[in-house]
């Protein structure tokens, strides 16, 4: 097939790809969004089977095998609490494509026919342009060894990244020295990208900056914590588009130019609404541990005597009498699977003909979008799902608050308490309802570390226990009643 | 270096095109937002064919390829089925 045809249908699919993620603007539009996109995947992926240039067939046929098997596998068994670990892995093997994608293109000009390791350690004597001529040659090596950099980073920080979601790692351990320790490392690949580009034929540098690549991807992600996660993943996801975006220099493809930028943008964008919805710099997630200083604020003196807890049947007599209750779910929500019996108590309510909403936090759970998929997933219609900004100024005019498994981004803290480290978030005001309800295992501080003073005030109340139990003994009460 | 000016004017132009088009997607879509574009950054496939079917080319470079056909491949079905499991769970009232 002419390379004209091929260039077309490419044209064709980076069309499909961007009205298929206009078609996720709307949830209406979303899934027939996903489908376009897809056939824009299938026609780019049959023109190129059709190229000249692919006669060998036997490996085109197992990896695609493997990978199909592995991937549906993965996408129809996952359970929807986890999916930020299935789109942590995705961005890894991502990175991963990227990477073995420039690393093939590289090998297959250096021409060498290795029998074992130490034959690629040879250097080769390449004729001047071999990579392309003058300038064009240069930046071949550069995208080979920025894409090689990138598409390493991705991949080990991605499988870290995963680890810590999955709960495999839960300790985190940086490099002494911390973001010295990683820019040394940084510094180090650069040097190695360098010599690459002034001695192309030595192999050696290309494979010692794969390894100083695959470990800055681990030092990286190694010491950031589980709620900081929404702003890695959202990172990686960028890092494994623009990875696409470079390989596709490496090969003059325009498809992959196209839609690699594409994701690389929505991940930036999505990190940087992460970082704006925690109130910190992109620099203090990936480098920094929340702020240490400010006062120490004693738990004890805050909570001591002042918090009052009640039963499950208690709540659920308040709630007959409620008008508005808004419910505000985190991560614990997920880590309790809670999510379809807090429908049946939203059920329950709206049957008494009680108003009921969601409040959602751009950062609660472990990726953007978490708790709407979660929440979608029990059947709740998306139209009750308020993000911040929108159910704030409601709180006032809220009869019962009720929330579940969120700490930080209730904390009142963030709005008064000028020095605390979480100063200056935007919080979900509960505060501000009539009567506050949270359900939690205990008085035990969020990911911030912090006391929650909301615990300790006049107009709320503890359920302690498990999320699911708690919500499943309130709606049997109040459908009783 | 005219085909790379044109490719990078693409790349830039297509960086903007992003930007306009993802912020408007609402937060409820943020994660079948991020599993579908995992979907589409799966459009390695197509490089990681031309490194796997290649002949002339010695075996490493193949087996590479193959490498980069399997996580590809992962990325193309696992990402486009996921999101629409997902997406087919939001519903209206």
């Amino acid at each position: 097939m002419s390379p004209t045809i091929v260039n077309l249908v490419y044209l064709v699919a980076g069309i499909l790809f961007i009205l298929g993620i206009k078609g996720l603007t709307k949830p209406t539009t979303a899934v027939r969004g996903n489908m376009l996109s897809a056939i824009g995947m299938l026609i780019a992926v049959t023109v190129t089977l059709l190229d000249s240039e692919v006669v060998n067939f036997a490996y085109i046929l197992a990896g695609a095998l493997a990978g199909s098997l592995i991937g549906a596998v993965m996408a129809l068994r996952i359970q929807m609490t986890s999916v930020p670990q299935m789109v942590a892995l995705l961005n890894g093997f991502g990175g991963g494509a990227s990477l073995t994608i420039a690393l093939a293109e590289y090998f297959s000009v250096l021409d060498v026919d290795a029998k074992s390791f130490s034959d690629l350690l040879v250097p080769v004597a390449l004729h001047s342009g071999a990579f392309g001529v003058a300038e064009e040659g240069t930046v071949a090596l550069i995208s080979i060894a920025l894409t090689v950099l990138i598409g390493a980073v991705t991949l080990t920080g991605s499988l870290v990244a995963f680890a810590k979601l999955q709960g495999l790692i839960k300790k985190s351990h940086g490099l002494p020295g911390g973001p010295i320790g990683n820019g040394l490392i940084l510094v180090g690949a650069l040097v190695a990208l360098g010599c690459l580009i002034v001695n192309p034929g030595q192999a050696v540098l290309i494979l010692s900056l794969v390894a100083i690549a695959l470990l800055l991807g681990l030092f990286l992600v190694m010491p950031i914590g589980g709620a900081d996660m929404p702003v890695v993943i959202a990172l990686l996801n960028s890092y494994s588009g623009i990875a696409a975006a470079l390989a596709g220099f490496i090969l003059g493809n325009t498809v992959l130019i196209v839609a690699g930028s594409l994701v690389g943008t929505s991940g930036l964008i999505l990190t940087r609404i992460m970082c704006v919805a925690m109130n910190r710099s992109l620099a203090n997630v990936l480098f920094g541990k929340m702020a240490a200083s400010g006062e120490i604020v004693d738990a004890d003196e805050i909570y001591a005597g002042k918090v009052t807890s009640a039963q499950p049947d208690e709540v659920a007599m308040m709630l007959e009498a409620a008008k508005r209750v808004v419910i505000v779910p985190g991560y614990g929500m997920a880590m309790a699977q809670a999510q379809h019996a807090v429908r049946e108590l939203a059920d329950a309510m709206q049957a008494k003909g009680i108003d009921v909403e969601y409040g959602i936090h751009p950062v609660a759970g472990r990726m953007p979008g978490h708790m709407n998929v979660l929440l979608a997933e029990a059947e709740v219609p998306y139209d009750q799902l308020v993000e911040m900004d929108r159910i704030n100024p409601t709180f006032e005019d809220t009869d019962i608050v009720i929330v579940i498994g969120a700490n930080d981004v209730t904390n009142p803290m963030a709005r008064e308490s000028e020095g605390s480290p979480i100063y200056g978030m935007p919080i979900l005001n509960v505060d501000k309802a009539k009567n506050v309800v949270v359900i939690k295992r205990s008085l035990s501080p969020g990911f911030s570390g912090l006391p929650n003073p909301l615990f300790a005030m006049d107009h709320t109340l503890m359920v302690y226990g498990d999320g699911k139990k708690a919500v499943i003994e309130m709606t049997t009460a109040l459908n009783q009643s | 270096m005219e085909t790379l000016i044109l490719l990078l004017a693409l790349f830039v132009l297509s960086l903007f095109l992003g930007v306009e088009l993802i912020v408007k997607v609402p937060p409820t879509l943020h994660t079948p937002l991020m599993s579908g574009t995992n979907a589409v950054s799966g459009i390695t496939l197509v490089g990681a064919l031309l490194a796997a079917g290649s002949d002339s080319s010695p075996m490493l470079v193949n087996f590479l390829g193959f490498l980069a056909v399997t996580f590809a491949t992962i990325n193309v079905v696992g990402g486009y089925l996921v999101t629409n499991r997902m997406l087919s769970m939001f519903k209206r009232k």
